[in-house]
């Protein structure tokens, strides 16, 4: 960065800031949690975990789905609306069984996430705009869907889903933790993965040496449909209502921090799934310390916001967008 | 909407179509459909809306279209510059707010601190996210997501968690500001006229061209790339605030709930009216014609579907939203190296 520097205290920097680049969010999050059992030791308490799991777990899912879209340099606006409209079938379908209206969400959230890949991939619409309209679109669908108004949910195979626990840690965790495991493999062991990763790199490339460019897209925006749309029947589930006027609001973002925090660039070309789960969990636990020693929302958020930009400034590489 | 016509200043690395002679005919045919697209779906829109409905061309409904949206506007423009180098600012929804907030507090003690203290917050904000955006080569995704979320805590601190709602005073000045159809609608044509000017006229602008078409080849021609980028941060910062001030003039309060969602109508505005969010290329007058069409789709969509309710009118907008983009796009397409 700076060209006129001693040349030991240059590489020192670049050293400090590659080594602040691959694990500063884990460090991050262990100072974090530290902090918040100093400050507070009822913090480690099985019941306060398991209240933090129960939170970050929808979040974590959506975010799982961003990170293949960030990773092909895109972006999904979408995911808060899909989850509004997974929620507002859930209610229609909960009557048949537990698998029905899993299934039924998890289908419309393919096909949310398919148009926005189609759009994406065959009609090469900027992502952050494709994904914008259907952010609009659908979150109006899920409430004409919904009929306008929060359902309460009373067959226990969806509450159970939302609020058991397997070994003490909440069902809902294990869930997203399945799928973070799964994200990984995706992405380290698989073509697919490796497809994924390259595309993002340098599209043109990638469309020339032959790579099925638009499947690729299509497939990675339908994984970021059925992960936000499996979020929102967990979201259900738990608190026992789908309300989809205001279910899944700003999740977008949400997610996307996590994942820029975990130090996935928004320029695309790599997928950090573990960063993204220490993303999570780091941003999760900030609104935790925060709101339990009373601060109020405003500077909640204003403090979220600071430790963002320091998060990005410390971890992201450094890239146009 | 004069501006449509007047080509950016040439500036060398970002001239995508400096040949013109040498472009084949289709190649024009497209680039003018991107540049003007939006302007002739806008005026078959209005045609068709017309020739249909009896309502849609009387005074009172024009008049509301232009007179209560115009400072939302404002948004547009600042986006317009921003897009133009690459960039983008999520911020300006929470902006907006704000500037109502601090419009109308300022109000209760005089009216030009009611103009004064909401644009210097904008503009000491704007300095910053530039700042962090072109020094310390933050992406500007990320600066301007920290900064909705930051205003939205700002705000609602300086009104201790939306509890306290300024009311402008009755008898200030400040409320002429934003009453009425034609002031809203001159103060942002004139603010309109002056960003196409500042664009299309002038050496920042063309740095500003250059810098989004190549940001590499602009800083090796010894351009002010990091001076500019801290500008267009700064500008739009402002115009958000201000536009946000206006706006609590017009309602005669702060109103800590408005602007959720702006950014993005404002980012759709733009990219509809041809400009590229990949920076580069774009115009202030396709933004007067991107503002304008989602305008006048809005107000026929809620004319036509508002007995079905607010949810069916969002799933229109959204589906009109993806087949202009989807035609843009489409019809934009040989412009495209790939």
């Amino acid at each position: 960065m700076t060209s006129l520097t001693w040349p030991g205290a240059a590489l020192d920097r670049g050293r400090l800031l590659r080594l602040l680049q691959e694990y500063g969010v884990y460090a991050a999050l262990v100072v974090l949690f530290a902090v918040a059992v100093g400050l507070d030791s009822s913090f480690l308490s099985t019941g306060n975990i398991r209240v933090q799991l129960y939170q970050v777990a929808p979040t974590l899912l959506v975010a799982l789905g961003m990170s293949l879209v960030i990773g092909t340099e895109g972006i999904d606006l979408s995911v808060g609306a899909t989850i509004a409209l997974a929620a507002s079938v859930v209610p229609l379908y909960a009557g048949y069984g537990l698998f029905a209206a899993l299934a039924m969400a998890l289908l419309l959230g393919a096909a949310t996430g398919a148009v926005g890949g189609a759009m994406v991939a065959f009609a090469r619409v900027q992502p952050i705009v494709a994904t914008l309209s259907l952010m609009i679109g659908v979150r109006g669908l899920a409430e004409i869907v919904n009929g306008n108004s929060a359902k309460p949910i009373t067959q226990s195979g969806l509450l159970d889903l939302g609020s058991r626990t397997l070994g003490g840690v909440p069902d809902m965790a294990w869930i997203a933790g399945v799928c973070a495991l799964l994200t990984g493999l995706l992405v380290r062991r698989t073509t697919f993965g490796r497809q994924l990763v390259a595309i993002g790199d340098n599209r043109q490339a990638s469309r020339l040496s032959g790579l099925p460019v638009r499947r690729v897209l299509i497939t990675v925006y339908v994984l970021s449909g059925v992960l936000a749309a499996l979020a929102g029947v967990l979201i259900v589930g738990h608190g026992a209502e789908a309300d989809p006027a205001n279910q899944g609001l700003n999740m977008e973002l949400d997610a996307i921090t996590a994942v820029v925090v975990g130090g996935t660039p928004l320029s695309g070309g790599r997928v950090r799934v573990l960063g993204t789960v220490a993303g999570a969990l780091f941003m999760q636990l900030i609104t935790a310390v925060l709101t339990q020693h009373n601060v109020h929302t405003s500077y909640t958020q204003i403090v979220e916001a600071a430790i963002i930009c320091f998060a990005v400034y410390a971890s992201q590489e450094r890239g146009t967008r | 909407m004069t501006s449509t016509a007047l080509q950016p200043t040439p500036a060398p690395p970002a001239a995508s179509d400096g040949q013109a002679a040498r472009v084949p005919v289709r190649e024009r045919i497209a680039s003018q459909v991107q540049r003007h697209g939006a302007l002739a779906v806008l005026v078959l829109v209005v045609a068709i809306a017309s020739a249909t409905s009896s309502t849609f061309p009387t005074w009172n409904n024009i008049s509301s279209i232009l007179g209560s949206n115009a400072f939302v506007w404002l948004l547009a423009l600042g986006m317009t510059f921003v897009i133009i180098t690459g960039g983008i600012d999520l911020s300006v929804g929470s902006m907006f707010a704000l500037g109502g907030v601090l419009g109308a507090y300022g109000s209760r003690h005089g009216t030009w601190l009611a103009i004064l203290l909401p644009l210097a917050v904008g503009a000491a904000w704007g300095t910053v996210q530039g700042l962090l955006i072109a020094y310390a080569r933050m992406a500007p995704f990320i600066v301007s997501l920290v900064g909705l979320l930051g205003l939205r805590g700002l705000l609602q601190a300086v009104t201790s968690e939306g509890a306290t709602t300024y009311l402008v005073p009755a008898h200030s000045w400040f409320r002429h500001l934003g009453a009425g159809t034609w002031t809203p609608v001159l103060v942002v044509a004139a603010l309109f006229v002056l960003g196409a000017v500042l664009l299309t006229r002038t050496r920042f602008g063309a740095t500003l061209t250059a810098l989004g078409g190549n940001e590499h080849a602009a800083r090796l021609m010894g351009l002010p790339v990091e001076r500019a980028k801290v500008l267009v941060y700064l500008l739009s910062g402002t115009l958000a605030a201000g536009a946000g001030a206006l706006g609590g003039a017009r309602l005669g309060s702060g109103v800590t709930t408005i602007g959720v969602g702006y950014e993005l109508t404002a980012i759709a505005s733009v990219v509809i009216g041809g400009t590229l969010l990949t920076g580069g290329a774009g115009s202030i007058g396709g933004t007067v014609s991107g503002v304008l069409l989602l305008a006048v789709i809005h107000n026929l969509i809620d004319h036509y579907f508002s007995q079905y309710g607010s949810a069916f009118t969002d799933t229109v907008n959204g589906g009109f939203l993806a087949v202009v983009v989807l035609l843009q796009t489409l019809l934009s397409r040989t412009q495209q190296l790939e």
